[in-house]
Formats: structure tokens, C-alpha cells, sequence
């Protein structure tokens, strides 16, 4: 590596693939309780499950984000960083407090976990993704605010790119969003409106910037293409980002209480958003085709191109699938919605994550690139996981079409539970295709451990 | 306005792919410009919705015991299993319109006899509410089920 601070990035990666691990396995138990309803009753009930599954998935990306930017910001400001130390710290206090904050949720009943951590001094808790007791919540603006003040003080000494200029406002977006974690009015539909103004301003809005500028670092890395052509797309892409996604943040307020206003803005803008993810994937595509040099991880490589094909796909196409509002009106809050937001995760996020631990993780291990025995091995592990999240999308959108379909639209309707019974086969082969997902992240793990012939760094 | 605005963003986005004069200073440029306007109108039409919500959000009826309800509904991670007005996990059914699908005492009943046991069923755990705590849930989904939400459900199953 060129800058010895950018080792740094080495242990978030390595915990972002840990809790990656726990994150499936948690996926798992909860796809199996869909259909055998009473599998690990009452140990794990499915909304400890559901709660250990969502906030591993967000701790683990947020690990790879800080992992990503401590790899890339020295490199970008040609400087090292301001202070390792104080990343390390930070690294430290972020993994405490998100284990112990996964026993809790494991540990004792969630009531008996709101009382014990402060729910009543400013009650937070219990609302979706949002679940982490006051002191995690606390503790992630700290460990945040630490990390944002050391990566700015390092841009300030160094050079100054667009690049890094776009994943520290993505960054500083990220945090500010966050704070409405802690507004938490007894209005209903006020605390449903500005709840999304953490959950949707950051995965449709300022996560976006972040993706963008990590992929358009490893894609200037691999291909070799001119600075001034990357970072151009980069500014383009973002802009149609936001202006898509801001008011884009509409099509949820559709059904919530919120004026009926809402469905002409939501629906136009949102079905807009598609325009930037398909951006992102020519992006990408053009910018291999015009590589000039071959850079030796070919895995890296792939990964990048999958991040804007999967990204396209699960953030776009099925987001647009049911986002207008006529549509919206029979689909809200169906499988349709949990077959999104598996695909757009997956696609938009965790590849982005996976895309930079493949380029930078040899690095800063030592060597250009992995054997090409690894990163065989690593392609095997991208294809398996991404063909897995394809079927359990489309399982899930099938089960989604059909819920909808026999509950919403026939005319004898079904109720929930009995609509749940006549799916339950495509819960099946989700489980199924859950299993290889996990299949694929064992080999994926199983790539960093295969030794061969490797050019150093 | 805005669509004219987002049609240029995509013209000049063919234009990066003929590679004309436009420069990186000017994608920077359209980029604050365009996500400061838009963010501006989003604030515009919040500020709207909070005059227009009173007459939408049953706010009038949140008494003590709807705000307590809806504590008990958080603090027991309720949304981990179901939906309110289709936002939560989809494992359990819709109980923004639950009252009145189900009505108060059949609601009180259900959660005095969690969880069944029937083997192999979907298991709802035993919270062990006292009467005036079940009866401030049922206030909650009470109010809940008076919010103005366009129609929705489209039907009582949820």
C-alpha cells in the first residue's frame, strides 16, 4: 500500500465480514421460521431474529464504509491519516458496542432492555431499524463524528479530489440523517414521516454518494482511465441521484397519513430513480471497456461491474416495480417490498462493501492481487451469492404477487395468515436459495485462506 | 420546473458521452445547484404537510392512554413481527386497521392467549400486560385505525 495509515481499513473489513456471517445465519433462522412458524420458539422469537438480522446488516456496512474510506482517503489525498490511532479507538468502540448491543437483543426480552438502557429518559426504541437501545444510538454518533472529524483533518492537509469530496458529504449526510433517530413524537404519523428521513434519506439518498465514490475509486484503480472521466460520471450520477431521491422520499408517504399530495410527487420522482442506478452500470461497463492497463485482480474487477448490474436490478428495477402509487396502493408493505430490499441491499451495498475488501484486502495484505487460484475461488463465491439473491428475489416477489393478489385484490379475500399458508412453497425455496447464499459466503471466506504464486505489492 | 430540469441533467449526461465541453466544474456545479433546489422544495413540502396534517392525523384523540399504548408497542418491538399502516416485517398481519377487523375485546383476548403452541404455527410470545396496559394498546390501534391514510388498506383483511 502506498500510505502506511491506510492499513487501518484491515480490521474494519475483517469485522465486516464477521458480522456478514452472523447476519446470514440470523436470515436463515428467520426464512425457516416463515414456514416451520415455531423453529426456536421461544428462544429466539422472529423479532429478536429480525432485529439481529437488520442491524448486523447495517453495522457490517457501516464498518465497510469506515474500512473503505480510511483505504481511500490517504491514497486520495496523497497524505497519511490524521490519526490511525484515533481510528483504531474508534474501531474498537464500534464493535463493543455493537456486540453488546446484538447479546442484549439476544439475551433478555426487548421490554426489559428498553428499561434498562434509558428508553425512558427519551424513548427511541422499537421502530424498525431504529431498534438500538439510547446508549448504541449515542455511541454510533460519537464513534461517527470521530471518524468524519479524522478523515476531514486529513483532507485538509492533503490533496483534494472529488472523489473524497463526495464520500465525506455522503458521510456527513449519514450523520446528520441519523439524528432524526432521536425524534420520536407520539404523533404516529409524525414519527412514520420523519423516520424515513433517517431510513430512506440514506439508502436512496446520501449511501448512494458513498457507493458512488467508492466505486469510482476502485474503478479508476483497476482500469486506469483518466481522473477527469470518473469523477465527471461520479458528479452526474450523484446529481440524478438526489434530485430523484430527495422528493423521491414521497412514494412512502403515500398510505401514512400524510396528504394525498404525496402520490403525484412519489410516484413521478421516485419512478425516476431507476435513471442513476442505470447510470451507475453503464458507468462501469464503460469505464472496463476503456481500461487502459490490466490490472491483476480480475475479481475486484467483476465485483465492481456486479455492484452496478445488481444495484440496477434491486435498487431500480424492483423499486420501480411498486413504487407509483396505484401500483403501491395493493402491494404496500407485501413480500414485494421484502424482495427490494433484498436485491437492493445486496446489490447496491453489500457488493460495493465486498467490491473494495476485494480490491484493497490483498493490498494491504502485501501483494497486488491474490493467486489466481483465490481469486477463483472469490468469483465462485461472487456468482453463487449473487445468483442466490436473484431466486430468493424473485421467490420473494412471486410469494409477494401472489399475497397481494389473494388478500388485496380478489374479490372473496384471504386473511393474512391463511394467504401466508397458500405461499408457503416459495418460502420454501427461498430458504432454499438462503442455504446456498450461505454456501457461497463459506467459499467466499474460503478465498482468503488460498495461498499461490502472487506478485508483491 | 423540475422535470425541465431533470430533462437537461439528462441531456448534459449525453453530452458527457460525446464528450463535448462540458467539464467536471460544471457537473460539480449542477450537483449543488440541483441537490440544494431540490432540497429546498422537499423542505417546502414538509412544511406543508405539517399544516395540513392536523386535519389528517387524529392528533386530537391522543390522549395519555394512546401515548402509553404506543410506548407499549414499542418497547415490546411489536413492528419486528407486524405492520402498522404497512411498515414493519411482514411476518405477522396489518394492525393499523386491526380495530376494526377485530374490535377491542377480541384484541385483548388474542394477547392474554399468546403464544398457542399449535405445532409448527407462527408463535406470538406472552407479554403478560396488565388490564390497563392491554387497554391502552387497544387505544393505540384505536387511534391508529382513525388516521386519514388515503384508503388504505384496500380492504378489512389488511
Amino acid at each position: 500500500m502506498q500510505y502506511q495509515s491506510q492499513a487501518v481499513a484491515k480490521p474494519y473489513f475483517i469485522a465486516a465480514i464477521a458480522l456478514f456471517v452472523g447476519q446470514i445465519i440470523f436470515g436463515l433462522i428467520m426464512g425457516l421460521q416463515y414456514v416451520v412458524g415455531d423453529f426456536l420458539f421461544p428462544e429466539i422469537p422472529f423479532n429478536v431474529a429480525r432485529m439481529v438480522h437488520t442491524n448486523l446488516l447495517i453495522v457490517w456496512l457501516l464498518f465497510g464504509f469506515m474500512g473503505a474510506t480510511y483505504y481511500l482517503i490517504p491514497e486520495e489525498s496523497e497524505t497519511e491519516l490524521f490519526s490511525p490511532k484515533l481510528a483504531i479507538i474508534t474501531f474498537w468502540v464500534f464493535l463493543a458496542a455493537g456486540v453488546a448491543t446484538i447479546i442484549g437483543y439476544l439475551a433478555v426480552p426487548y421490554a426489559t432492555l428498553a428499561k434498562f438502557t434509558g428508553n425512558d429518559l427519551l424513548a427511541t426504541m422499537g421502530r424498525e431499524f431504529l431498534e438500538q437501545p439510547l446508549p448504541t444510538k449515542v455511541g454510533i454518533v460519537i464513534v461517527v463524528l470521530s471518524f468524519i472529524f479524522n478523515v476531514i483533518m486529513t483532507m485538509l492537509k492533503g490533496r483534494k479530489t472529488a472523489i473524497s469530496l463526495v464520500l465525506v458529504l455522503g458521510l456527513i449526510g449519514l450523520a446528520v440523517f441519523f439524528l432524526f433517530s432521536f425524534y420520536n413524537p407520539h404523533n404516529l404519523v409524525k414519527d412514520k414521516y420523519y423516520w424515513w428521513w433517517v431510513v430512506h434519506l440514506w439508502v436512496e439518498g446520501v449511501w448512494e454518494l458513498i457507493l458512488g465514490a467508492i466505486l469510482a475509486f476502485v474503478l479508476i484503480k483497476v482500469t486506469g482511465v483518466d481522473r477527469e472521466v470518473v469523477e465527471k460520471w461520479l458528479y452526474v450520477i450523484i446529481t440524478m441521484t438526489l434530485i430523484t431521491g430527495i422528493i423521491g422520499t414521497g412514494h412512502h408517504y403515500y398510505w401514512i397519513g400524510a396528504p394525498a399530495y404525496w402520490q403525484v410527487w412519489g410516484s413521478v420522482f421516485s419512478a425516476l430513480e431507476p435513471i442513476p442506478f442505470f447510470m451507475l452500470t453503464i458507468f462501469a461497463f464503460n469505464m472496463v471497456n476503456k481500461r487502459r492497463r490490466e490490472h491483476p485482480n480480475k475479481a475486484a474487477t467483476l465485483w465492481a461491474l456486479g455492484t452496478g448490474v445488481m444495484a440496477f436490478l434491486g435498487a431500480g428495477v424492483w423499486g420501480f416495480l411498486h413504487t407509483l402509487a396505484p401500483v403501491n396502493y395493493y402491494t404496500h408493505g407485501t413480500q414485494l417490498t421484502a424482495a427490494h430490499g433484498h436485491m437492493a441491499f445486496y446489490g447496491a451495498y453489500a457488493m460495493v462493501v465486498l467490491t473494495i475488501i476485494s480490491y484493497a484486502m490483498p493490498i494491504l495484505r502485501g501483494r497486488a492481487a491474490n493467486s489466481n487460484k483465490a481469486q477463483v475461488v472469490e468469483m465462485w463465491s461472487f456468482w453463487l451469492m449473487t445468483v442466490a439473491m436473484v431466486f430468493i428475489t424473485l421467490f420473494l416477489t412471486a410469494a409477494g404477487v401472489l399475497q397481494t393478489w389473494l388478500q388485496r385484490i380478489s374479490t372473496t379475500p384471504m386473511s393474512f395468515m391463511a394467504t401466508q399458508d397458500s405461499v408457503a412453497i416459495f418460502y420454501w425455496m427461498r430458504e432454499g436459495a438462503g442455504v446456498v447464499f450461505l454456501i457461497g459466503l463459506i467459499v467466499y471466506i474460503t478465498s482468503f485462506f488460498i495461498k499461490g504464486e502472487t506478485k508483491a505489492t | 420546473m423540475a422535470i425541465l430540469y431533470i430533462l437537461q441533467v439528462i441531456y448534459i449526461n449525453r453530452e458527457i458521452a460525446m464528450a463535448t465541453r462540458f467539464t467536471k466544474s460544471m457537473a460539480r456545479n449542477i450537483f449543488f445547484g440541483g441537490s440544494l433546489f431540490f432540497f429546498l422544495l422537499f423542505l417546502a413540502l414538509t412544511f406543508d404537510t405539517n399544516q395540513k396534517l392536523p386535519k389528517r392525523d387524529n392528533s386530537q384523540n391522543l390522549t395519555a392512554s394512546v401515548i402509553h399504548g404506543k410506548k407499549l408497542w414499542e418497547t415490546n418491538n411489536c413492528i419486528g413481527c407486524h405492520t402498522l399502516l404497512g411498515e414493519g416485517a411482514y411476518f405477522a398481519p396489518e394492525l393499523g386497521n386491526v380495530y376494526v377487523r377485530r374490535g377491542p375485546d377480541f384484541i385483548k383476548a388474542w394477547i392474554k392467549a399468546q403464544p398457542t403452541g399449535a405445532p409448527g404455527r407462527r408463535q406470538m410470545p406472552q407479554f403478560n400486560f396488565t388490564e390497563q396496559e392491554l387497554e391502552d394498546l387497544v387505544q393505540f390501534l384505536k387511534y391508529t385505525s382513525e388516521i386519514n391514510t388515503n384508503n388504505w388498506p384496500p380492504n378489512i383483511e389488511g
